[in-house]
C-alpha cells in the first residue's frame, strides 16, 4: 500500500515537470561560452542551488513566503545544460502560475545570475524576458565635451589669425610712404643685389658713355 | 655694360637677375626672402615692359634699377591685359606666391586626392573584376587625365590668374568656362563639406568605449532592443536615425538637426581658419593636412594585413576577371573616376598654377602629381580591401557561430562540441538522422564569398560598413579616431582647392573694393555657403546631396573641361600655346601631347558625355529611400523624385554650362554695339590685347 502510494506520488511530481508542461520554464546555460577554462561542471549540486535560488525568488512574492526547495521540480536535464523546472504549491499538487513565476524571477535575475558567475545571455530563461539594464550614459554626452574642445580651438585661432592680418596691415600703411621718400630722393644707397654690390650702376661719378655720343655735340654753336 | 631690353626672354632676365619686387617691405607674404620666387609678371605685358624700356635706355644713362622698379610698379598699375582688372591682391601688390615648390605640389595633390580615392576606386575595383580595372584605369589615366591635366597646370601658370581670370584672358567668348567653374566649385564646396560634416560627427562621437553604434538602444519598456535597430543593424541604424535623422521621403523635409548644425558649423569654421589668407595660411595647413593621411593609411594597412582574413580579401578583390573589358560601362566609369579623382574643370589647379613662377615645369609637376594621385588610389585600396577582407572572415565565422548554436539548442548538444570546421559534418549527420528537425531550424547559407562580395562606395563604406569592420578590431575607439580624422583631413585638402578655385575669381575680378582686406573676403565667402549648406541638414539632406553629387557635379565638369580643350587649342592656337609651354618647361610638347590636346581628349570627353546622358535617361531618376515602415526593410525603398525635384536636378545640370552660351552671345552683342557706334580708326592701340575677338 505504502509503495503503491509512494509511486502515485512520484508519478503525479513526474507529471507536474514535464518538457512544454503547464507553467513549466526551459533553462538552458551556456557556462563554458562565458567561463572559458574556469568553467565548473553542472552536477546536482549545481541543481540544489538553482533550486534553492528559485525558492528564494519564490518566498519574496507576496503570499508565497512558505516556498520550500523541494516544491521547485527539476527534469529532463540535457549534456547541453538544459533542463525544465516548475514550481508547486505547499500541497504539490498543482503549479504555480506562471505570471508568478515569471514576474519573481524576473525581479531577482541579477542574483540568480551573479550566483552561477553568468549573465542575461548565458543564463537563458526561456519565455522570461529579461529587464535589460540601460546604458550608462554620462550626464554630458562625450561628443559635446571634444565639440566644445575643437570650437574653442579653432575660434582663438582665427582671432589671433584676425588680429595679426589687422596688426600687419597697419604696419603696411605706415611702411610704403616711408620707402617712396626714400627712393625719390635718390640717396647715396649701395645695394647689393644677388651679391653683387650695384656701383658701377651708381650714377653719381658722372662717366660719359662714348656710345651715346649724339650728333648735337659735333654741331656745338659758336 | 651694354643693355638689350629688346626682347622679352632677356628683359625677364633682367628683371630676374635685379630681383625686382624683393626690396619692397611688404610688397606681399614671404617678402624679403630672396628664393627667386617672387612674382614676376607675364609675358604678355612684357611688350608694354620692353617698350617703355627701350625709351630709357635711348634717353641716356639714367638712373639704375630704382627707375626699373618705378616702371614695373607704373606697368603693373595700368597692366592692360585683356579682360578684367590687373591681379588685384589688395593695395597693388605682387601676386601671391608659394613659400617653396613642395607646399605648391602638396596642395595640388591634397586638392586631388580626396575621399573618392578611398571609398570610390576600391569598389570599382571590386566591381569591375579586381586587377583587371587597372587597365582601362590606366589608358584613361594617359589619354585624358594627364593631358587636361597638364593644360590646366601650364594655362593657369602662364596667364597667372583664377579661372574667370584666365579664360577670359584666352578669349572674351570664353568668359563663360571660367563663370561655370566657379559655379560647379560653389555647388560642390557646398555639399562636400556636409560630407566632412559627418565624418566631423563620427570623429567626436568615436571618443568613447564602447562606440555607439556597436549596439542598438533598449526600448520604451527597456525589454529589448528598438525595433529599427533590431531589423537592420546597429551601424546602420547609428547612421540613418541617429547622425541623419533621415525622413522617408524627400519631400518630408522635416526640422533642421541641430546636431549636425552645429558640427556644420565647425567645419567651416575650420576651413575659413585654413582659407583665411589664401595660399598663405593654407600652405601651411597643407603640410599637416595631405600628409597625415598617409600615415593612417599606412598604420591600417599593416594592422589590416596582420588580422585574420586579410590575405583572403586581397586575394579576392584583386584577382582580375579580364572578361568585365567587355563591358562598355567599365571603360566609362573608369574614365569618369580619373575625372573626377584628378578635381579637373574645378579651376582650382588653375588656381594653384597661377600662384607659381611663370618658369616652372607643369609638365613634370602634371605628370608626377596625377601618378601620386593614382597611386594613392592603389595604396588606399590595399588597406581598405584588407580590413574588409578581415570583417568579412568575421562575419563568415559569426554567421557560422550563429548556425551552430541553433544546432546546439535545438538538439540538446553539448556546447562547444561542434566547432566552425567540423559543422558541415555535424549537419549532414544531423540532417540524416532527423531531417524534419533541422528542416525546421533557421539555418542561414555561410559562404565566405558571399560576405566578401558585399560591396559599398561612397558613404556605405565609410559610415557603415568600415564602422563596423572597426568594431571588430581589438582597440576599436583608437581605430575609429584615426579612420575619420584621416577622412577629415582627406577632404578638407580637397576643400582648400574648392576654396582657392572660388575665391581666387572673386580676388581677380576685384569683387571687392582694394582696400578692404582679403580675409573679410574669404569670411564672407565661408558664411554664405555654411547659411545655403544649411539645407543638407534637414532630415531630407542626404538625399539633396546625392542629387547635387550627380547632377550638378558630373555633366557640367564633363563639359567645361571639353570647353577648355577646345578653348585652348582650337581659340587659342595650339602653336602659340606650345611656344608657352615650350618658354615655360623649357621643351616643346611632343607628338604624345598634341596628339591627345587635339583629338584624343576631347572625342573621349564627348564620348563620356553622351554616354553618360544616355546612362541616366535610360532608366527613370529615382532614389533609395530609408523607410522603416517599408515592408523589405531593411533593404532601401527605390522611390522616383517628385516634380518639382526633377526640375531642381535639370535647372542644376544645366546652369553652370549655361554661363558659356550666355556669355558668349553677350560679348557678341557687345561688340556688334561697339561697332556700330564707334568705328575702328586706325593706328589707335587696342586696349585689349589683340586676342582672338
Amino acid at each position: 500500500m505504502l509503495w503503491l502510494l509512494f509511486f502515485l506520488v512520484t508519478a503525479i511530481r513526474a507529471d507536474l515537470c514535464q518538457p512544454d508542461a503547464e507553467n513549466a520554464f526551459k533553462v538552458r546555460l551556456s557556462i563554458r561560452t562565458a567561463l572559458g577554462d574556469k568553467a565548473y561542471a553542472w552536477d546536482t549540486n549545481e541543481e540544489y542551488l538553482f533550486k534553492a535560488m528559485v525558492a528564494f525568488s519564490m518566498r519574496k512574492v507576496p503570499n508565497r513566503e512558505t516556498t520550500e526547495i523541494s516544491h521547485v521540480l527539476l527534469c529532463n536535464v540535457t549534456q547541453r545544460v538544459s533542463f525544465w523546472f516548475v514550481v508547486t504549491d505547499p500541497s504539490r499538487n498543482h503549479t504555480l502560475p506562471a505570471v508568478e513565476v515569471q514576474s519573481a524571477i524576473r525581479m531577482n535575475r541579477n542574483r540568480i545570475n551573479n550566483a552561477f558567475f553568468l549573465n542575461d545571455q548565458t543564463l537563458e530563461f526561456l519565455r522570461i524576458p529579461s529587464t535589460l539594464a540601460p546604458p550608462t550614459d554620462p550626464s554630458v554626452p562625450i561628443w559635446i565635451i571634444i565639440f566644445g574642445v575643437i570650437f574653442c580651438i579653432v575660434l582663438v585661432a582665427t582671432m589671433l589669425l584676425i588680429l595679426s592680418g589687422i596688426q600687419q596691415h597697419r604696419r603696411k600703411n605706415k611702411g610704403p610712404s616711408e620707402m617712396e621718400d626714400i627712393e625719390d630722393k635718390c640717396e647715396n644707397v649701395i645695394t647689393i643685389e644677388n651679391g653683387i654690390p650695384c656701383d658701377p650702376l651708381d650714377m653719381k661719378g658722372g662717366h660719359i658713355n662714348d656710345a651715346f655720343v649724339t650728333e648735337d655735340e659735333r654741331l656745338t654753336p659758336l | 655694360m651694354g643693355r638689350s631690353l629688346g626682347t622679352p626672354e632677356a628683359l625677364a632676365a633682367e628683371v630676374a637677375a635685379t630681383g625686382v619686387g624683393q626690396g619692397r617691405a611688404g610688397a606681399g607674404p614671404g617678402s624679403g626672402r630672396a628664393r627667386g620666387w617672387r612674382g614676376l609678371l607675364p609675358t604678355n605685358q612684357l611688350h608694354w615692359f620692353s617698350f617703355k624700356s627701350q625709351e630709357s635706355t635711348l634717353a641716356g644713362q639714367q638712373a639704375g634699377d630704382f627707375l626699373l622698379r618705378r616702371r614695373l610698379r607704373a606697368v603693373a598699375g595700368m597692366a592692360g591685359t585683356p579682360g578684367p582688372d590687373p591681379p588685384a591682391d589688395g593695395g597693388g601688390e605682387a601676386r601671391p606666391a608659394w613659400d617653396s615648390k613642395l607646399q605648391y605640389l602638396l596642395s595640388c595633390v591634397g586638392f586631388a586626392v580626396g575621399l573618392g580615392n578611398l571609398w570610390r576606386f576600391p569598389y570599382l575595383c571590386q566591381t569591375y573584376g579586381g586587377g583587371a580595372f587597372l587597365i582601362p584605369y590606366v589608358v584613361a589615366l594617359a589619354f585624358e587625365g594627364i593631358p587636361l591635366f597638364h593644360i590646366e597646370l601650364a594655362v593657369g601658370q602662364r596667364l597667372r590668374r583664377g579661372s574667370v581670370g584666365v579664360w577670359t584672358a584666352i578669349s572674351p567668348y570664353l568668359g563663360g568656362v571660367g563663370l561655370g567653374c566657379f559655379t560647379v566649385s560653389f555647388l560642390v564646396s557646398l555639399y562636400y563639406n556636409t560630407v566632412l560634416t559627418w565624418v566631423l560627427w563620427y570623429l567626436l562621437n568615436s571618443f568613447q568605449h564602447p562606440l555607439p553604434w556597436s549596439a542598438c538602444p533598449l526600448d520604451l519598456n527597456r525589454t529589448g532592443l528598438e525595433q529599427e535597430c533590431r531589423d537592420s543593424s546597429p551601424v546602420s541604424y547609428f547612421w540613418y536615425r541617429r547622425t541623419l535623422n533621415v525622413s522617408a521621403d524627400i519631400s518630408d523635409g522635416g526640422p533642421v538637426q541641430w546636431r549636425l548644425l552645429l558640427c556644420l558649423a565647425v567645419s567651416w569654421a575650420v576651413v575659413y581658419l585654413c582659407v583665411i589668407r589664401g595660399i598663405e595660411t593654407t600652405g601651411k595647413a597643407i603640410y599637416f593636412t595631405a600628409l597625415f593621411p598617409y600615415l593612417v593609411l599606412t598604420a591600417f594597412l599593416v594592422r589590416g594585413l596582420t588580422l585574420p582574413g586579410a590575405m583572403q580579401g586581397l586575394t579576392y578583390l584583386f584577382t582580375p576577371d579580364l572578361r568585365v573589358l567587355q563591358n562598355p560601362r567599365v571603360w566609362l566609369d573608369a574614365a569618369t573616376q580619373i575625372f573626377f579623382s584628378l578635381s579637373l574643370a574645378f579651376g582650382g589647379h588653375i588656381a594653384f598654377a597661377s600662384y607659381n613662377p611663370p618658369r616652372n615645369n607643369c609638365r613634370r609637376d602634371a605628370v608626377s602629381i596625377a601618378l601620386v594621385n593614382s597611386m594613392t588610389s592603389l595604396y588606399a585600396s590595399v588597406a581598405v580591401f584588407s580590413v574588409l577582407g578581415f570583417k568579412a572572415a568575421s562575419d563568415h565565422g559569426q554567421c557560422l557561430d550563429r548556425n551552430i548554436l541553433h544546432l546546439i539548442n535545438a538538439f540538446d548538444l553539448p556546447e562547444q562540441s561542434v566547432s566552425r570546421d567540423t559543422y558541415t559534418a555535424a549537419l549532414v549527420r544531423l540532417n540524416a538522422s532527423q531531417p524534419a528537425q533541422v528542416a525546421g531550424l533557421p539555418l542561414e547559407a555561410c559562404r565566405l564569398e558571399d560576405f566578401l562580395d558585399k560591396s559599398a562606395s561612397g558613404t556605405g563604406l565609410a559610415f557603415i560598413v568600415f564602422t563596423e569592420a572597426v568594431l571588430h578590431m581589438p582597440g576599436a575607439p583608437v581605430w575609429a579616431v584615426l579612420f575619420f580624422a584621416m577622412l577629415f583631413s582627406l577632404g578638407l585638402s580637397s576643400m582648400f582647392g574648392n576654396m582657392e578655385s572660388i575665391i581666387t575669381p572673386l580676388l581677380d575680378l576685384g569683387v571687392m573694393p582694394r582696400r578692404v582686406p582679403k580675409e573679410v573676403l574669404t569670411g564672407l565667402a565661408c558664411l554664405l555657403c555654411f547659411l545655403m549648406a544649411t539645407c543638407f541638414t534637414l532630415r531630407s539632406g542626404s538625399y539633396w546631396l546625392e542629387i547635387f553629387d550627380q547632377y550638378a557635379a558630373a555633366l557640367n565638369l564633363i563639359l567645361l573641361a571639353f570647353f577648355e580643350v577646345i578653348g585652348v587649342v582650337y581659340v587659342y592656337g595650339m602653336k602659340r600655346f606650345c611656344d608657352d609651354v615650350a618658354w615655360m618647361t623649357g621643351r616643346r610638347p611632343g607628338f604624345y601631347w598634341r596628339a591627345t590636346w587635339k583629338v584624343v581628349s576631347p572625342l573621349l570627353l564627348l564620348t563620356i558625355f553622351v554616354a553618360y546622358i544616355a546612362l541616366l535617361a535610360s532608366s527613370p531618376p529615382h532614389y533609395k529611400a530609408w523607410n522603416p515602415r517599408y515592408e523589405r526593410f531593411p533593404s532601401r525603398q527605390e522611390k522616383p523624385y517628385p516634380g518639382w525635384v526633377l526640375a531642381a536636378c535639370a535647372l542644376l545640370s544645366f546652369l553652370p554650362t549655361l554661363w558659356v552660351p550666355v556669355v558668349a552671345l553677350g560679348q557678341l552683342l557687345a561688340r556688334c554695339r561697339e561697332k556700330t557706334r564707334d568705328p575702328p580708326q586706325d593706328g589707335r592701340p587696342k586696349p585689349r590685347g589683340g586676342r582672338a575677338c
